[in-house]
């Protein structure tokens, strides 16, 4: 009962009232220092009053709309349409090609199946800040699939890209290692091939994996900043991150517009977070602590 | 160096074997479907003068055909511009006119360049520091939001908002905050403690210690999940069993708590300074490596002298050394992991 349930022992009733005192101020500290700064961003969004350069708004006085309308037409609509689309195809190709992929590793037996996890590991080690001159190059020779000269300047190489990626595979083929193999077998007996078994027995059981998947693969499409720097020449070709890093640049729009325009960025990946945060958080772990 | 030519051998193994990956798939999925018509038709009568049974192709060709997409993707966007990158390496690399072979010398000139020496400093130490004081920090948030009380619970949501921003979007947030007027968010709290305007991104003095704050606010919270999914994996019944033994907090902390965290905490440390050695989105937008060269880095430094300057051949150089490291970092943890499994 008095014995300590934590680290700390907090809980215990010991010299009670200067605990809680302490614990309390550390709590507002945190709050302080880790949701007061995103706070001030809302608040300086939606406040009326013009700001200058360096100047936050605490408390959003004569609400108003203008600065974020104002960030919508500077290009933030039109960067936010791009980085749908971009984290959406991409998202979907991502998830798809893994589960494919995750599906060979975990249930075949095959020659050079040691050579392929190797491949997959050796990615890890190729992230474009590392690669970002030679694949710069390698945009310029690849054709666009959706027709039209080369990879830069286009969707495709905002997109394809992002495709491949480690996590999804190995979060994928250990769930699937998990999946009992009778259902499998059954199926088999009743005469299914591969892919219909992929698809109507694996897939499907696969969901929660599939949901972490997605969750991580929206974020990390979504936080691409190098990618479309190296891909994006025509102004109408920027995402999301390139536009508010523009907007910022241009020391003449003010704080609220310029807040705007994070703010647009901000929202979507912490919607993410907070209505999937269970599958978030598993895939945190899984990633964290198995590699 | 032995770990170094061993691992880019097996990378450029596995680069051929993306190769061939998709030659036999293009060749399984052209036999798979001739095999599967021919069996549909009437009398489809078993080739007896193959040498192969469809059915035992199809199953070789199975797991290919799973994999192809993912090894197309890993090969043109992964293993070609590395590749390609170590070759160019040797070349003054000319648009145009044809690259001209130069030997080694994009290497020696990148190490005699003061600016790369700088470079690689700022690096080391932005991610060693990094590393160690959002690990601290994390550890310290786990042990103070640690447990499954509701507001506890709510606060890690709250503090974990940082790691789910887009790195663009904190960084011009915190742009602003440390706005060097003396009316800038930061200096007005800075001013109410008594203290004076600073700098911070604008001072070549104080800008990469700024830089390294940024990111550890970005990386705590991170580092502070895990921990708490590693103290909630310690068995209560060791602190129970402590404080009958008459251990205080703190000694409790040091021999309870940390050793059980420890696996946790190497693989936090081994996998940050992975990832930190690569930064680049922060820098580059919050300072392009000034004030005057203070926060340059690796990846800045390659990608302005091969994007903005030009100068391809020498950035393919220094990337390739940032990839020998990083492969030879890799292999250090897989190693030293594999060696305390196996213990």
């Amino acid at each position: 009962m008095s014995a300590p349930t934590t680290a700390l022992g907090l809980r215990m009733p010991k010299r009670g009232a200067a605990r809680l005192c302490v614990r309390a101020l550390l709590h507002a500290l945190v709050v302080l220092v880790f949701v007061v700064p995103l706070w001030g961003l809302v608040a300086t969004v939606f406040s009326g009053v013009q700001l200058k350069l360096g100047e936050l708004a605490l408390l959003p006085r004569h609400a108003s709309l203008t600065s974020l309308r104002t960030a919508w037409d500077l290009g933030v609509g039109r960067g936010l349409l791009t980085s749908v689309v971009v984290a959406g195809v991409g998202l979907f190709l991502q998830v798809t090609v893994s589960a494919f992929a995750a599906y060979a590793l975990a249930r075949k037996r095959f020659r050079g199946q040691a050579l392929v996890m190797l491949a997959v590991l050796a990615t890890m080690m190729m992230p474009e800040e590392v690669i970002a001159i030679p694949l710069y190059l390698v945009l310029g020779k690849v054709p666009d699939p959706l027709g039209g000269g080369d990879l830069l300047d286009s969707y495709s190489g905002l997109i394809l890209p992002v495709v491949g990626w480690a996590l999804p595979i190995y979060v994928l083929t250990g769930f699937m290692k998990t999946i009992p193999l009778e259902l499998e077998e059954a199926a088999r007996v009743d005469g299914a091939g591969d892919l219909k078994i992929f698809f109507r027995i694996v897939l499907p059981l696969c969901r929660p994996a599939l949901g972490t998947c997605a969750v991580f693969g929206f974020l990390m499409i979504w936080d691409q900043y190098l990618l479309p720097l190296l891909v994006v020449q025509s102004p109408h070709m920027r995402t999301l991150t390139l536009v508010v890093t523009s907007l910022a640049a241009s020391s003449d729009q003010p704080e609220g517009v310029r807040m705007a325009a994070c703010l647009v960025l901000m929202v979507p990946s912490v919607l993410v977070y907070l209505l999937l945060q269970r599958l978030f958080e598993r895939g945190l772990l899984t990633g964290s602590l198995k590699g | 160096m032995a770990a170094v030519t061993r691992a880019s051998t097996r990378t450029g193994r596995a680069g051929r074997s993306t190769a061939e990956a998709g030659r036999e798939t293009a060749s399984g999925t052209a036999r798979g479907s001739g095999s599967r018509t021919r069996a549909g038709g009437p009398g489809g009568h078993r080739s007896a003068r193959r040498p192969w049974r469809p059915a035992a192709l199809r199953r070789a060709a199975g797991p290919w055909l799973f994999l192809a997409p993912v090894l197309a993707f890993f090969g043109v966007f992964k293993f070609w511009p590395t590749v390609w990158g170590m070759y160019l390496s040797f070349f003054e690399v000319r648009p145009y006119l044809g690259n001209r072979w130069v030997g080694l010398r994009n290497f020696t000139t990148a190490f005699h360049d003061p600016m790369l020496r700088r470079a690689v400093e700022h690096t080391l130490l932005d991610a060693v520091v990094t590393i160690l004081a959002s690990a601290a920090v994390g550890f310290a948030l786990a042990l103070l939001l640690e447990g499954p009380a509701r507001h506890v619970r709510l606060l890690r949501t709250a503090a974990f908002l940082p790691v789910v921003t887009a790195m663009v979007a904190v960084v011009e947030l915190w742009n602003t905050l440390m706005f060097p007027g003396h009316y800038g968010a930061l200096n007005t709290l800075l001013g109410h403690l008594g203290i004076g305007p600073q700098q911070f991104l604008a001072d070549p003095d104080s800008s990469l210690a700024s830089v390294m704050g940024i990111q550890v606010w970005k990386s705590a919270p991170y580092d502070m999940v895990v921990f708490v999914a590693g103290l909630a994996g310690i068995d209560r019944r060791l602190y129970e069993a402590a404080a009958i033994d008459g251990a205080g907090a703190w000694t409790r902390l040091r021999h309870v708590t940390l050793p059980a965290l420890r696996p946790v905490t190497t693989i936090v440390l081994t996998l940050g300074l992975i990832r930190g050695i690569r930064v680049f989105t922060e820098i580059y937008v919050l300072t392009g490596g000034g004030p005057a060269g203070s926060t340059e880095t690796i990846v800045t430094y390659t990608y302005k002298s091969g994007i903005q300057n030009n100068n391809l051949g020498m950035a393919a150089a220094v990337s390739t050394l940032l990839f020998l490291a990083t492969v030879v970092l890799t292999c250090l943890t897989l190693w030293w992991r594999n060696r305390r499994e196996a213990a």
